[in-house]
């Protein structure tokens, strides 16, 4: 009997026709912005999620937001901050649980980065890999080729970790499951010049452009 | 067979519990019997150890039987030295390499032979069947009676084994009870039972002499995996893991290089102990070619944990320990850590802790707005007016300064010897962006950009 007969048999006898193509959608874990939860159903696990956006986009508040959820739910996770420009006091007070963080400081070498990424997702036992690529160069971040991207892509894969890359463009394209480019909106000042003005809050925008998640919502990182 | 040496002290010093020279040669001496009750304070240490490692040389089931009386359990040694004469020559010269004093004797029981130790000072060697008639002029206070018993056996005119040998079982058990036939029956060498061996103390330890220096880590790499593979297998025996491994080498320039690998928990897996001896090595080169190779490990109880069905997976402690020394060797050795913050007000102020440590959770707050710091801060010039910072230039960083708040004056530390000292404005730029920038007695610096 052909394969197609078989096929067409056993869904009748399920009941319906069965998708025998398309893979389980991955489990999503909550970023800390409801706005953006709701839209895109949170970070899927196993897969390369990109957050982009130009300097004070609110790229980074969102990034130690997803931390803060992450660390608050005893996952263990890993920053590996290319520009050596993560600030812990920023963190703890964003909710980071530094005691779950493992902080790799590679001094602007994304060269050093990628490799250290790599062990990371290959060591496993990590429920979120964060590539903090932040303001290096466009022409330095378009050397990594594509393939380094996909080699990460797939060390994930099947894995319980969410792979974040932050950087000032996208960069790993189609290799990302879930794309977020952060747009500052404005900045909230408070009091008058020269007195007793204080910077409260920026307000920013995160565009996802999933052909099936499309949505910007709106958030507000405020000061301390 | 078993052997017993029972120490009289060390040969340098007058000897412990010796007898005056007018009691003559034979003249036994009053020893504590039986085994483990009493502890004489007077007996040397260094005797009583040095006479538990000569015992050890010969045999791995040693008894300290008494302070200054060791027994060990001496069967195949003949297959070695021969004779039980040859034997006891052994020990005798061992014994006096030692330079202590030591009574030996040989026999096929325990007591008898600790009875013989204590009892004569040549070497006694009792043939089996024959232990009545070879301990039968040994006094019977050799056998430590308590003082009861003593006295009446005193009064009974029992003063040799040899009369407490001769005296009916019956009689004893109905006259002096339980005690009185034991005493019989050590008398007449007749008390069949085991040592209670002494534990060796357990040390897992091991090392090579090399014929030739070796001088690159990878040959090397072999002679370590030989040592970890050895010791790693003489703990899985005795079901033991290890959670430090340290290693010295000895070089040619007649120095030694040690390093120490401590791991969060127990484990035995060579392969990961050999990938860090590796990558340690790599980060701390022996500075010569290496002669000799000194291994050991800590042994501890192996980890049994069982993992909760619903608890978050966490990286596997060995294999983190292993990416993480991986990562060190990539970036650096201070590089990699999980941050902490330190009690102080003074900016950027944290140190890097090497392993995790689970924290308590708390309630999250919502999105704060963060910095990203530039390490070093970046030198700016600043152009002011009126006072208020209006145009800076730090690399990258140019533009009119649309919006700012500040100054905001911090110091501290100004009690030690590094204190420190900032003006901070925060700063919107022309092209929007926002930036933490600072002025200290060094000049002008932008900290780090709102992000």
């Amino acid at each position: 009997m052909p394969a197609v007969a078989l096929k067409k048999q056993f869904e009748s006898l399920l009941g319906g026709h069965l998708d025998w193509q398309s893979r389980p959608s991955p489990e999503c874990v909550p970023s800390g912005v409801p706005e953006l939860d709701a839209a895109t159903g949170g970070l899927p696990r196993g897969c390369l999620t990109e957050i982009f956006g130009p300097a004070s986009s609110g790229r980074t508040s969102l990034l130690l937001s997803i931390l803060a959820q992450a660390t608050h739910r005893e996952d263990v996770c890993a920053l590996i901050d290319a520009e050596d420009a993560f600030h812990p006091t920023s963190a703890a007070a964003a909710g980071v649980h530094l005691d779950r963080l493992l902080w790799v400081r590679s001094s602007n070498n994304a060269e050093h980065a990628l490799k250290a990424a790599d062990l990371l997702i290959h060591g496993g036992g990590f429920g979120m890999v964060v590539l903090d690529l932040g303001d290096i160069p466009p022409a330095i971040a378009r050397r990594i080729s594509l393939t380094s991207w996909f080699r990460l892509r797939r060390a994930v894969e099947n894995s319980p970790t969410v792979l974040i890359s932050l950087a000032r463009q996208s960069n790993a394209k189609t290799c990302a499951t879930l794309q977020l480019e952060c747009v500052r909106e404005r900045a909230l000042w408070s009091g008058a010049l020269h007195s007793s003005r204080l910077l409260r809050a920026i307000s920013a925008r995160a565009t996802s452009t999933h052909r099936s998640k499309t949505c910007s919502p709106v958030f507000t990182a405020t000061a301390l | 067979m078993f052997a017993c040496l029972h120490g009289n002290g060390p040969l340098t010093s007058k000897p412990v519990g010796q007898r005056s020279a007018s009691q003559g040669a034979h003249t036994p001496t009053p020893a504590v019997y039986p085994p483990h009750r009493r502890v004489d304070a007077s007996v040397c240490p260094t005797v009583l150890a040095s006479l538990t490692a000569l015992a050890f040389e010969f045999s791995p089931t040693v008894e300290q039987t008494a302070p200054h009386t060791v027994t060990f359990d001496a069967s195949g040694l003949d297959r070695l030295f021969g004779l039980p004469q040859d034997v006891a020559a052994a020990l005798a010269r061992r014994v006096s390499e030692l330079q202590v004093k030591a009574n030996i004797a040989i026999a096929a029981n325990p007591d008898a032979a600790i009875c013989a130790a204590r009892g004569f000072s040549a070497p006694s060697i009792i043939p089996y069947g024959d232990e009545a008639k070879f301990l039968a002029l040994l006094p019977v206070a050799l056998l430590s009676p308590s003082p009861e018993l003593q006295e009446t056996l005193d009064r009974w005119g029992i003063r040799r084994f040899q009369d407490l040998a001769a005296l009916p079982p019956l009689g004893i058990a109905e006259r002096l009870g339980p005690e009185g036939l034991r005493l019989r029956e050590l008398a007449r060498g007749e008390v069949v039972r085991k040592l209670l061996p002494l534990q060796d103390p357990l040390r897992f330890e091991d090392e090579i002499e090399l014929d030739d220096p070796v001088e690159l880590l990878e040959p090397l790499a072999f002679i370590l995996a030989r040592l970890v593979n050895g010791l790693a297998t003489s703990l899985a025996t005795r079901a033991l893991a290890t959670n430090e491994l340290r290693l010295q080498l000895k070089l040619e320039n007649r120095t030694t290089h040690e390093r120490t690998l401590r791991l969060p928990v127990p484990t035995l897996d060579t392969k990961a102990f050999l990938k860090l001896l590796q990558l340690d090595l790599e980060a701390h080169p022996p500075t010569a070619p290496v002669l000799h190779v000194w291994m050991a490990m800590n042994p501890v109880k192996p980890q049994a944990a069982q993992i909760g069905l619903f608890v978050p997976a966490t990286p596997e402690p060995v294999k983190l320990e292993l990416t993480i020394a991986r990562l060190k060797a990539i970036v650096g050795p201070d590089r990699v850590g999980s941050p902490a913050l330190l009690d102080t007000h003074r900016p950027d102020a944290f140190r890097i802790e090497p392993t995790f440590r689970g924290g308590a959770s708390a309630s999250l707050p919502s999105v704060r707005l963060s910095l990203r710091l530039f390490r070093p801060p970046r030198a700016a010039q600043v152009a002011l007016a009126a006072g208020h910072p209006s145009f800076v230039t730090a690399g990258a960083i140019r533009g009119k300064i649309l919006d700012l708040a500040g100054p905001w004056r911090t110091s501290g530390d100004w009690w030690t010897a590094d204190p420190w000292l900032r003006d901070e404005w925060d700063i919107a730029l022309t092209g929007g962006a926002l930036y933490r920038l600072f002025c200290d007695p060094r000049g002008w610096f932008v900290d780090g950009s709102y992000d």
